[in-house]
């Protein structure tokens, strides 16, 4: 027998009290592979990463054998264990807005880590930090050492966070959902770092995604995780095509969006909501005591229309303006030029009554299916909230039966009214917001990446019930979103904006097959593809 | 779990101690063993015995009974302070995180005033004002309590404004007036009863302390500051004078505190 893997696992199982979260996993990873661990959210993948680290919470239980480079890591004291982490394994975690240290320049982070592994003066540990974020790609002032992190965007705290894991040259790197806070052209930039990294410096990689194609884009071997076990793993330019396990034919069903609108839109179809010339300045910290600084334009004279019926698609990169403008038309926020019309009458500047009656036709699905709902409040109050803009709201029984409709029509049942938003999945809360959308009746419904947060398979399923109540209802959509894949799947017609500006707009079909716009090139060759 | 059972002894124990003394405050207030105002000097300074467990003081008072008295007083001057410290400052609070700009300035550097004095020093300087007594010291407790509960009220509410839920509702063409009272104040319950748990403790102190100094309750209101005033000139002669109202003052706030803590910590175990 020649040398052993880099990483093995070997029959590992872990319990929770009676749950078990992982059954009898069996992995090997060797050096300079690059190995996908996918699952849906709550199929262990976490859990395997922190079993690697043998960071697991204090209940759990553990049975089994992890080895790195044949040296057994279970069972190592904790002493043992810290001097191993960091330096033979590193990690990043998906969100790179908690993953880093608010007050703590970034060079220090990164330099930190050295410290604690060898003793070097604190002036090599600066120059090892520094070839380290040059590595991550944040060179020159981009990656000044003495930035803070609420200075650098999601993707350069991302690129810092690699830094720090990767500073000691660590033998094996953890990838949990490291670009799945990120849009499509940072994913793209991120995923061919640590792409990069493995090749280069015969790493070994384990990158946990949900997304297939990523999977297909950079791994050499992927591993399907389904409730705790691995139900298969290969070769994945090999296994792709022939997945057996129903969750992975699932998955790539899923990840495969057809278009799913059956119903083609008229052009003389009224206008439900259009914007003309919008302007939205945010302003900016003073710098001079003589001069204000000049405020930042967030949305620079954007237009945009809506027919009756009509489903139109909004990309950009985060930043790029798209929740700025959202709130404009949701007369949230107030424009410093341009107006809003709804159903032909004027929103961003009504108030009092008109602006409660012309709400009634705009409603919105925010991204976050856990912040959307006040925690204290049961399904039915927090659907029923939007009757606050009728000039009489329904009484008690009909308020119920109404609430049971749109439940129903969303595809849950009348008796979750009586829930509580903790006990529901994300893709049922995400349901709970539509409903709530619903229940004025509106015109157009705006969703701000509404299904960004959800899992592949979830995803699928509300896309499928938003083109089916489109339909049914004739409702028409301004669908917000990074996911190109997501707005191709549901758009008639597409605007793509870029630092506050509309770059491109048109049908759907013929932007995405006939891009025009050097921006909008780029962000779809950006996603990934199977 | 095996963590978690120290601290709920320690809760356990606060809101047993705190109970106690509420119990002994309203008990107070219908029953204590002798009428802690009437004298008897043929009793005077007695140990403590079967018919008066704490003993007698310099005036043959029932201990025991002007412990439950005093009692009662610090329950009342608590109370009352935190209640004025919530009905100002949590409005305070929400007004200034609702409308920001100038009006966030204006409130928040007001508190900053208030708060820039130490709060006895406050206190003392208000009873020196308004006049020693009960009421005058509850206001100036309660002055000190508003500018607390402004900022705890404030920095909860500035973070549920940052929630989706807030703009949904605002969606729903709700204002920031009813959005604060519908779906913050109830958010925010949990986190005021602790700071009210704390401010209450501070309350105790305040008040024994300002009446130590005489600007509290006055005779023949009975406080345990004034009784520790009183035990003070008699300490060589009878020690457990001091003894008793000082434990009772200690005892309470221990108590307070512990639950309070334990509040905190069940809160942020909770989901």
């Amino acid at each position: 027998m020649s040398e052993p893997a880099l990483l093995e696992i070997d029959a590992l199982n872990v319990s929770i009290g009676a749950a078990e979260i992982l059954k009898n996993l069996s992995l090997e990873v060797g050096a300079g592979e690059i190995l996908g661990l996918v699952g849906a959210s709550g199929s262990g993948k976490s859990m395997t990463a922190l079993a690697i680290m043998q960071l697991l919470p204090p209940h759990a239980r553990l049975r089994g054998a992890v080895r790195l480079r044949g040296d057994p890591l279970t069972g190592k004291s904790e002493a043992a264990l810290r001097g191993i982490r960091g330096r033979d394994i590193g990690i990043v975690f998906q969100e790179p807005m908690t993953a880093l240290n608010p007050l703590m320049h970034i060079g220090d982070q990164v330099a930190e880590t050295v410290r604690l592994h060898r003793s070097v003066s604190a002036a090599e540990a600066r120059m090892l930090a520094r070839e380290a974020l040059d590595l991550a790609g944040l060179r020159g002032a981009q990656g000044a050492l003495e930035r803070l992190p609420f200075e650098l965007s999601g993707g350069q705290r991302q690129r810092v966070a690699i830094a720090m894991a990767v500073v000691l040259a660590p033998a094996l790197l953890v990838a949990d959902e490291p670009t799945t806070a990120l849009d499509v052209g940072t994913q793209a930039q991120v995923l061919r770092l640590l792409q990069d990294l493995a090749h280069r410096r015969n790493m070994g990689l384990i990158l946990i995604t949900h997304d297939l194609a990523v999977v297909a884009q950079v791994t050499d071997r992927f591993a399907l995780m389904h409730q705790g076990e691995i139900v298969e793993q290969g070769a994945t330019g090999q296994m792709l095509g022939q997945l057996r396990h129903p969750y992975g034919r699932a998955l790539l069903a899923a990840a495969d969006l057809k278009p799913k609108r059956s119903v083609p839109v008229r052009e003389s179809a009224p206008m439900v909501l259009q914007a003309q010339g919008i302007v939205r300045d945010y302003p900016r910290r003073r710098r001079s005591l003589w001069h204000a600084a000049a405020p930042l334009r967030a949305v620079d004279g954007v237009s945009l229309s809506i027919h009756a019926g009509e489903t139109v698609g909004l990309v950009g990169e985060s930043g790029s303006g798209k929740s700025s403008l959202l709130r404009v038309i949701l007369a949230l926020e107030t424009p410093q030029a341009g107006e809003v019309r709804v159903l032909g009458e004027m929103f961003s500047t009504a108030r009092g009554a008109a602006l409660r009656r012309l709400r009634r036709s705009i409603q919105v699905v925010f991204q976050d299916p856990y912040g959307s709902f006040d925690p204290e409040w049961s399904v039915e109050r927090l659907i029923a909230e939007p009757f606050y803009l009728l000039d009489a709201p329904p009484a008690a029984a009909e308020r119920r039966r109404k609430v049971a409709k749109v439940l129903e029509q969303v595809g849950l049942s009348a008796s979750d009214a009586r829930r509580y938003p903790h006990e529901f999945s994300g893709g049922q809360r995400q349901r709970i917001a539509i409903a709530r959308a619903l229940i004025t009746e509106p015109a157009v419904i705006a969703f701000d990446e509404a299904v960004s947060a959800l899992d592949v398979l979830v995803r699928a399923q509300i896309l499928e019930l938003l083109a089916e109540l489109a339909d049914r209802l004739k409702l028409a959509y301004l669908f917000v979103s990074h996911d190109l894949h997501v707005v191709r799947s549901i758009t008639d017609s597409v605007y793509v904006m870029q630092q506050g500006r509309i770059v491109e707009h048109g049908p759907t079909q013929t932007v995405f097959e006939g891009p025009r716009h050097a921006y909008t090139q780029a962000l779809i060759a950006a996603t990934p593809r199977l | 779990m095996s963590d978690s059972a120290p601290r709920n002894l320690g809760f356990f124990v606060g809101a047993l101690i705190t109970l106690s003394f509420f119990g002994m405050a309203v008990a107070a207030q219908y029953w204590t063993p002798y009428d802690p105002a009437v004298l008897s000097i043929v009793e005077k300074l007695q140990r403590p015995s079967l018919h008066h467990w704490f003993g007698t003081d310099q005036l043959g008072r029932d201990v025991l009974s002007m412990v439950m008295a005093g009692a009662r007083n610090s329950v009342e001057v608590a109370s009352v302070s935190v209640i004025i410290g919530v009905l100002l400052g949590v409005p305070l609070g929400f007004t200034a995180a609702a409308r920001r700009g100038v009006i966030d300035e204006v409130i928040m550097r007001g508190n900053d005033v208030v708060f820039a004095f130490p709060a006895l020093l406050l206190a003392i300087l208000i009873t020196a004002v308004l006049g020693p007594g009960a009421i005058n010291a509850v206001v100036a407790i309660g002055i000190f309590n508003i500018p607390v509960f402004a900022r705890v009220t404030r920095g909860g509410a500035l973070q549920l404004w940052t929630r989706d839920y807030s703009l949904a509702a605002r969606a729903a063409g709700k204002g920031p007036l009813r959005i604060s009272v519908e779906h913050f104040l109830p958010n925010l319950v949990g986190l005021l009863v602790v700071q009210g748990t704390i401010q209450f403790s501070l309350g105790v102190i305040a008040e024994a302390a300002l009446s130590y100094v005489g600007l509290g309750a006055q005779p023949p209101d009975i406080s345990w500051g004034r009784m520790l005033n009183e035990a003070q000139t008699l300490t060589a002669l009878a020690p457990s004078l001091a003894l008793f109202p000082g434990f009772a003052v200690l005892l309470f706030v221990l108590g307070l505190n512990l639950l309070g803590d334990g509040l905190r910590r069940r809160r942020e175990r909770a989901p």
